[in-house]
């Protein structure tokens, strides 16, 4: 099948078998590597992307039916060399080790921010259970997060 | 995945036509469930039809006060949404319960009735699994089961059905519109879902040929006397071991209205009337509540590694029926339960 996606604001047409996800699609076909492949079963959250704004597995999603929508993966994220808050948050409170899951947190936290339901520490932290982190450097991405959404300066001053 | 065709429907009475003309046909909506299972090669659909394209993702009042849900209204929306929120706070509360963001800006409220069972047997194409292929047996009965069902199991299968959305729906009385090629009919929640019995491959009632419009929500929403309560493994994002919801209209100490429904215990939402009426003209207290729980788990039996189910149910069930009497329900950010 041949369809249309707009990826990071640039117009792709794919021809794909009907079993695509949309994560190889972007992976294998697109050449858009920061997405990650996880557990390609929809419980880690390596492969968060935002679609048409809201962020969703990419790994559980057939691109033949983002016909037309737009796409937003981690490459799309900063405005040329400025990287983007949430970027620049999870590199100032080091929120990974490995960075495996990064990609997919960040834009996960991305579609947090957008959806606007993440006022408080509980809040971020049962939002953003979706993204598996196995080094386990969850505090320091909930330091990110906060300080990006509520303009604190992080994990110093955030209770336990 | 299997090499499957793809196609879209344009109207519903479209969907309707093409799966009724294909047996190996599925619809897909949000996907969260099904590609899952056609990964793990425990679906095998021919054809999977796109109904993402069809108007059924409004929220709409109807005439006698309540609202109907477009099948297609995703789960974050739905559980977000201002007449829910103010309305049915227990359908929000459940929704947020289940799943992850990502999977709730997905999934949608048709698809959520007809997610399948997470019983690890069923996805293991490698042992038998009557639900997966008829007559293969029951893994689980001697197995590991500690996720397993408590109550209605039957000699062939003790799954539980997965669903936090479904439970408060239960409690709701919502019903199930759904279109076929016989026509439009609505389903009474309670009779949508299946018990094991000897077919546990039929997890509920709609025909092969139908396909869920919307789900009716009558006006009572039990705004000031609710609770979602769930247990799990982790604090988020894992599947109950037991939870409950809980709706009660009270005239002071009195209960006037109760009705509940427990999860991660059975084949589909549980409820049992006989506990309900036994609370309606009763007072709120721990005393009352226990024995309402008594009456529940009377024919409750474990498998060996879920019997602690019987008891965690028997105190979810006193301590749900309290955070609702209190109209303090549960929360789902901050996990402290009290």
């Amino acid at each position: 099948m041949t369809i249309t996606l707009h990826v990071n604001g640039v117009e792709r047409r794919l021809s794909l078998a009907p079993w695509t996800t949309l994560l190889d699609a972007l992976r294998l076909h697109l050449d858009l590597t920061g997405t990650k492949k996880g557990c390609d079963h929809g419980q880690c959250g390596a492969c968060t992307v935002l679609v048409d704004g809201r962020r969703i597995n990419s790994c559980l999603t057939l691109v033949v039916m983002k016909d037309g929508a737009q796409i937003t993966t981690v490459e799309g994220l900063a405005q040329g060399n400025a990287l983007h808050p949430l970027q620049q948050a999870f590199i100032d409170h080091d929120a990974f080790q490995c960075g495996y899951c990064t990609p997919g947190q960040i834009c996960s936290a991305v579609g947090l921010i957008a959806e606007g339901k993440a006022r408080t520490a509980d809040e971020i932290r049962e939002l953003m259970s979706g993204n598996i982190c196995r080094c386990g450097a969850y505090t320091n991405i909930l330091a990110a997060i906060e300080e990006v959404i509520l303009g604190k300066s992080g994990a110093s001053e955030r209770a336990a | 995945m299997n090499n499957f065709g793809y196609s879209r429907a344009n109207d519903v009475a479209d969907a309707v036509r093409q799966v009724a003309a294909d047996p190996g046909a599925k619809f897909i909506a949000g996907g969260t469930n099904l590609i899952d299972l056609i990964k793990a090669h425990v679906a095998r659909p021919s054809r999977l039809i796109d109904i993402t394209h069809l108007p059924l993702d409004k929220v709409e009042e109807r005439s006698d006060a309540g609202l109907r849900i477009g099948a297609l209204v995703p789960n974050s929306d739905l559980a977000y949404h201002p007449q829910i929120e103010a309305r049915y706070p227990l359908l929000s509360s459940a929704i947020l319960a289940g799943a992850s963001q990502q999977l709730r800006n997905m999934a949608s409220t048709g698809g959520n009735l007809l997610q399948r069972t997470r019983c690890l047997y069923f996805y293991d194409t490698t042992t038998p699994c009557t639900k997966r292929e008829p007559g293969s047996g029951c893994s689980a009965i001697n197995g590991i089961n500690r996720m397993h069902a408590i109550l209605g199991t039957s000699e062939h299968c003790i799954a539980t059905h997965p669903s936090d959305m479904c439970v408060a729906l239960a409690v709701l009385e919502a019903r199930v519109l759904v279109r076929g090629s016989a026509g439009e009919r609505s389903i009474a929640f309670a009779d949508f879902h299946r018990m094991p019995g000897d077919a546990p491959h039929l997890d509920s009632n709609l025909r092969a040929d139908e396909i869920i419009t919307a789900i009716e929500l009558p006006p009572k929403g039990f705004a000031r006397n609710y609770t979602y309560l769930k247990v799990r493994d982790r604090l988020s994002y894992a599947f109950a071991l037991v939870s409950m919801a809980a709706g009660l209209e009270l005239e002071g100490e009195t209960i006037r209205e109760a009705r509940f429904a427990l999860g991660g215990v059975a084949h589909k939402p549980w409820r049992n009337t006989a506990a309900e009426a036994q609370l309606r003209g009763a007072r709120a207290t721990r005393e009352n509540f226990a024995r309402a729980a008594d009456t529940v788990l009377r024919a409750a039996r474990g498998f060996g590694h879920n019997d602690f189910k019987i008891e965690l149910a028997r105190r979810v069930i006193v301590r749900a029926l309290t955070q609702a009497a209190r109209g303090t329900p549960q929360s789902q950010s901050d996990k402290r339960i009290n």
